[in-house]
């Protein structure tokens, strides 16, 4: 099983080089497309085959062992976040198809889409804090570059704005990595967490942390870092859209820093209130700013910010109990890091699906504005069915997924003591109601303008991409206590080991 | 402050320099450079982390074996850290990619929008 592992990276690195490769005639265009198809089902099938165990699984990278070696490191959380980027990229590629009929040189989109999903899922298996940099810059790269795929005006402004705020995010992560490797003398992540478990808060560390939630904090696009987001977000072609809010952000951003507060330094007291700050900050801001949206993807792009405000605040407040000051709770921290971890998993669906809709309404209607639109549910039935699916469960409504997840985050908030920021989640979802009405109301129901009269439905792979998500928004709600038992609870509980028990379970010592 | 610590010092000043190139100006040729020195502010600082005064090049001969034939102590005590130097160039290398991405683009607004005027490049808003 272990030997596996690797694949997940070198498969979609190897089809990134490839596809290129294959020419730039129409036919040599359709081998990239399916290549990447291919290489989507194979990321999918091992990322289920990873979860017939639920040991930790350690790689070390050309049979190296630590310190010298770079080890690749599976745990519960590593299955969750494999999973949902295999999901939402396999969605995302069966959508391409016909989506990107309109483009030229569709075999470089495939290429630099392969680069990114070997990116993101570098970032999630690796167990090296170098190596995660360098993952992090192979998928935030190919990301500049799939954002300015239309090479328009816009696409190109968003490309540049997304590559000049994304690059200080890296360096500022980088120079977090020196401290840390300074402090311990050690990159592999089990060595770093084993070597500060010991020794108590100090200022070198405080300085790393704060280089961490910076840099994170602006791949993650948290309030107030999130001012690339809405540009970049929006301008890359549909598919894209889908992969970046979908799953991008939450690999590089939310699981890197979740990785290194839980696992790596240990939650302390300032992680946690920075942590739970600035969640509540973007769950707020982003909503507020989504509100008076007319267009449709950037609509889309606030509300990821919004919603990425629930999975870190959960993050946030589930650290502050498990820090030295907080009480300990496990059961309690374990009920947020699943209401988070949960959200996480939901907002990738539904979010991506939610996109995936705005494309092929764009496709197919000419426009993204949403006051140029109407009458779609007659014109365009299965986008229209999946569109409201996803805005269904993006606004919290029982029984979609959106609704358990934001259910269980309400609750845990409560039963910590959070009055306020459990009133302000509910709060929030209110907004995202209001504001999903209103896209309901404007482009499914009314009336068709005359100018979208002969407006058709779109075709089969972007139907079949959407329908993909659709079934997992509409199943996730019902099976939340099946999900919780195999995928959530596995995937909490490798963060609340903290830095000692993943030390222990990874420690090249206990190792090969 | 210790002596040693002047130079990490100084290699944060070159990336408070990048920084407000970046902030500060309005070129996109500009904000290209302040990503560029910030880069190498990263770079100086991370090879900073392996220096030691008066070390010696990390290459191992046959004189540095101990009998077991492993590193002796002496070397390890006097030569610098080779970990953080194998990191920057990995880094600069990246850093190379970011800087012909960044180059590229800026090429390509200059030939839609005819400017480097990053306040002129303004369609995006709301």
């Amino acid at each position: 099983m272990t030997n596996i592992l690797p694949l997940v990276v070198a498969l979609p690195l190897g089809a990134g080089f490839l596809s290129p490769l294959l020419g730039k005639s129409r036919r040599g265009e359709s081998m990239a497309a399916l290549l990447a198809l291919g290489i989507g089902f194979a990321n999918l099938a091992i990322s289920v085959a990873l979860f017939t165990t639920t040991e930790p699984l350690v790689y070390w990278i050309g049979f190296w062992n630590a310190p010298v070696g770079i080890s690749m490191a599976v745990d519960g959380l590593t299955r969750l976040l494999l999973l949902t980027t295999s999901l939402v990229a396999l969605a995302a590629l069966v959508f391409s198809i016909a989506y990107m009929r309109r483009f030229t040189a569709t075999g470089l989109y495939y290429s630099l889409l392969m680069l990114m999903v070997a990116g993101m899922n570098g970032v999630i298996v690796t167990g090296d804090l170098f190596n995660l940099y360098v993952f992090l810059e192979v998928a935030s790269i190919s990301s500049y570059g799939l954002v300015a795929f239309g090479t328009e005006h816009e696409e190109l402004e968003a490309s540049f704005k997304y590559l000049i705020l994304g690059s200080i995010g890296s360096l500022f992560i980088l120079l977090g990595i020196g401290i840390l490797y300074n402090l311990t003398g050690q990159l592999n992540m089990a060595l770093v967490a084993d070597s500060l478990a010991g020794r108590g808060a100090n200022r070198a560390m405080t300085l790393a942390a704060a280089f961490f939630l910076m840099g994170f904090g602006l791949k993650a696009a948290l309030v107030p870092f999130h001012a690339w987001l809405p540009d970049a977000h929006p301008s890359a072609p549909a598919p894209i859209s889908a992969m970046l809010s979908g799953v991008l952000i939450k690999a590089s951003g939310v699981y890197a820093l979740a990785r290194i507060v839980f696992n790596v330094m240990g939650p302390s007291a300032a992680h946690a209130d920075v942590l739970t700050a600035l969640g509540a900050l973007s769950m707020v801001v982003g909503v507020f700013l989504a509100v008076g949206q007319w267009d449709f993807k950037r609509l889309l792009g606030y509300h990821s910010i919004s919603q990425m405000g629930y999975i870190v605040l959960a993050i946030g407040v589930a650290a502050q109990v498990m820090s030295p000051r907080g009480s300990g709770d496990e059961a309690l921290a374990g009920l947020l890091l699943f209401g988070g971890l949960f959200h996480l998993f939901n907002h990738a669906a539904f979010k991506s699906l939610l996109f995936l809709s705005s494309g092929s309404l764009e496709q197919q209607a000419g426009t993204r504005m949403l006051k140029e639109l109407g009458g779609m549910r007659r014109r365009m039935p299965v986008t229209a069915f999946c569109c409201r699916i996803g805005a269904l469960s993006i606004a919290g409504v029982p029984p979609f997924n959106g609704f358990f997840s934001k259910l269980v985050i309400v609750v845990a908030l409560a039963l910590a003591g959070k009055w306020l920021l459990a009133a302000l989640a509910v709060f929030v979802a209110m907004m995202t109601l209001v504001s999903f009405l209103k896209v309901q109301r404007t482009v499914l129901e009314g009336e068709t303008p005359e100018r979208l009269a002969g407006v058709r439905e779109a075709p089969y792979p972007m139907q079949s991409g959407m329908l993909i998500l659709a079934t997992v928004c509409l199943l996730g709600g019902p099976l939340v206590v099946w999900l919780r038992g195999w995928l959530l609870d596995p995937a909490a509980a490798s963060l609340l080991t903290r830095a000692a028990g993943y030390a222990a379970l990874f420690s090249p010592r206990g190792g090969p | 402050m210790s002596s040693g610590a002047i130079p990490f010092a100084l290699s944060m000043v070159v990336l408070l320099i990048g920084l407000y190139a970046i902030i500060a100006k309005a070129n996109v040729v500009k904000i290209i450079i302040g990503i560029l020195i910030t880069d190498y502010a990263v770079n100086l600082f991370l090879v900073l982390l392996g220096y030691r005064h008066g070390g010696r090049a990390p290459i191992v001969t046959k004189a540095d074996l101990d009998t077991s034939g492993g590193v002796s102590m002496g070397f390890v005590n006097t030569s610098v850290d080779p970990v953080p130097q194998a990191l920057i160039l990995t880094s600069i290398v990246i850093g190379l990619a970011v800087a012909a991405m960044m180059v590229a683009l800026a090429l390509r607004l200059h030939d839609k929008y005819g400017t480097f005027d990053i306040t002129r490049i303004r369609r995006l808003k709301g």
